[in-house]
């Protein structure tokens, strides 16, 4: 408690600033520009695979939520036979629990699946195209085993098909790149707070005499760390401003999501979450400031 | 004021100081004296806390320096004033910012008027060089302008390590003014020099006593200088 009263009194202190505590640091130009840069470059890195996470996350949920309460029942047979056949699936669907409901494609609509492959012109009458039938189960769902036992009993043209075969290797796929996503924002953040630790440390070397006569004249060490502090917290939070801006820009001209559009369509932020980009600068920020207390306070018990 | 107990400062397993015993009353006036090596420095480092103490005790402002934490070591050198013979200040601000800086490092920034401070500057005569920055000052006025940092804060002890030892002899004796000046004020000081003309002339002036490190001990010096 004591600890998170000191960080938040820190916090405040370094929002308050003390711009003559500021001035005894040296202005570093080259140095200021490369730290802000860096903290862009990262910063825009960051909101890109948020962005990433999201879509995927996004994906992976529609995958198995959506689908996995769809079924499909494929139905083979020699042409006297397709509408007997259609009739026992419709009978067997009809009184099997688990069945929010069901229907049966239309020609229309089944061309339209095949277009992409065929063509529009496709004369599905002349072809030995299986009728499909789908399926959508209510919150319980049906007994998989049962349904495709009496299936198979009732109409042996027919296989239920619930996309488990290649559903789950989706979304098992799309979970791993959300994964991804949320490890390369942790690796970009610890990339950041090292960074910064380094730019922080070679200052505090760079600037040994300001912190003898600092030392010497009564500074105490947060006086001095608060000088170091606040620069590179201030220059992070600048730069992953402008790298989040520019990300949050390329983003949103991206090419939009289409219903059938690919995944790289969807790679983008929907509605509240165009706001979390704004977070990356706040915790660069953050980031920023963690690290360069920490390396201050070490460098300054080192060169006591 | 400050007092040394059987203290002792030892580096790289070779002792400084051995066994130093010291009282030094408030308002008195101290030389420290002795050849170039012998720790006249280590002693005064000692005395702002720079140094700890490897043996002894250490009480200064009436705080033994044991376990004092790093904090509390800052507090007690805003009541030290230090002048040392090669003074650093912060070379990119102007010399009227370097000598404020002790109350500013202390939130005292206030605490000093324009008039007051610059009464300071006059005393110590740079009035007209306030806007320079420190690289631009001689020898003579960088050792002047740190003795008006060394004391803005009106501490109650002052330290000086060899502040005439790059001045010429007029400028030596207008820092040894300064220096008693400020001990008719009341203010403590130890001077560390081994410049004898130095001693003789401040002798003349005000009672001081004059202290020589002699294998590695303090010792009070006699009636020879």
């Amino acid at each position: 408690m004591n600890k998170l009263r000191e960080l938040m009194n820190s916090l405040i202190n370094l929002l308050v600033g003390d711009i003559k505590a500021d001035n005894v640091v040296p202005p570093s130009g080259y140095t200021a520009i490369l730290t802000s840069f860096t903290a862009a470059a990262m910063a825009f890195l960051a909101v890109f695979a948020m962005a990433l996470s999201l879509a995927t996350g996004r994906l992976a949920d529609r995958w198995s939520d959506e689908l996995s309460r769809t079924t499909t029942v494929r139905i083979s047979a020699p042409e006297g036979q397709m509408q007997a056949q259609l009739d026992a699936v419709r009978n067997v669907l009809d009184t099997t629990t688990g069945i929010a409901s069901f229907r049966i494609m239309t020609d229309e609509e089944q061309r339209k699946l095949l277009e992409p492959w065929f063509g529009p012109d496709l004369p599905l009458e002349n072809l030995p195209i299986p009728r499909l039938v789908e399926v959508v189960e209510d919150p319980n769902g049906p007994d998989m085993d049962g349904l495709r036992f009496r299936l198979s009993a009732e109409a042996p043209g027919a296989i239920l098909d619930d996309h488990t075969r290649w559903r789950r290797p989706l979304v098992d796929a799309a979970k791993r790149l959300r994964l991804l996503g949320t490890i390369s924002i942790i690796l970009i953040a610890g990339s950041t707070a090292a960074m910064i630790t380094l730019a922080a440390l070679s200052a505090l070397a760079a600037n040994g005499q300001v912190i003898s006569v600092l030392r010497l004249v009564g500074a105490s060490d947060t006086y001095i760390a608060r000088a170091f502090v606040r620069r590179f917290t201030l220059r992070a939070l600048i730069g992953a401003a402008i790298g989040t801006a520019i990300a949050m820009v390329a983003i949103f001209f991206l090419p939009s999501a289409a219903a059938e559009g690919a995944f790289l369509t969807g790679l983008g932020f929907t509605g509240w979450h165009w706001l979390l980009p704004l977070l990356v600068p706040i915790l660069a920020a953050l980031v920023a400031f963690w690290a360069t207390r920490t390396a201050a306070f070490r460098a300054l018990d080192r060169i006591s | 004021m400050l007092q040394l107990k059987d203290t002792g400062f030892s580096y790289g397993g070779r002792d400084i100081l051995k066994d130093v015993n010291l009282d030094i009353a408030p308002g008195s006036f101290y030389f420290l004296t002795g050849p170039s090596g012998t720790g006249k420095t280590t002693l005064l480092r000692l005395c702002y806390q720079a140094l700890m103490p490897t043996r002894g005790i250490v009480r200064i402002l009436d705080r033994d320096v044991r376990g004092l934490e790093r904090e509390d070591i800052a507090q007690i050198r805003r009541r030290i004033g230090v002048v040392h013979q090669d003074c650093k200040f912060v070379d990119h601000l102007t010399m009227a910012d370097n000598i404020r800086m002790p109350l500013q490092v202390s939130g005292r920034s206030g605490e000093l008027d324009n008039n007051s401070f610059d009464d300071l500057i006059a005393w110590v005569g740079l009035s007209a060089h306030m806007n320079a920055y420190p690289p631009e000052l001689s020898s003579g006025e960088r050792q002047r302008a740190a003795l008006a940092r060394a004391v803005v804060m009106s501490p109650d002890l002052i330290l000086a390590d060899e502040p005439t030892g790059n001045l010429d002899w007029i400028m030596a004796q207008k820092i040894l003014t300064l220096l008693i000046e400020l001990n008719k004020m009341g203010k403590t000081v130890i001077l560390a020099t081994h410049d004898l003309q130095l001693i003789r002339a401040a002798k003349s002036q005000i009672t001081t006593r004059v202290l020589r490190i002699v294998d590695k001990n303090v010792q009070l010096a006699g009636a020879d200088l």
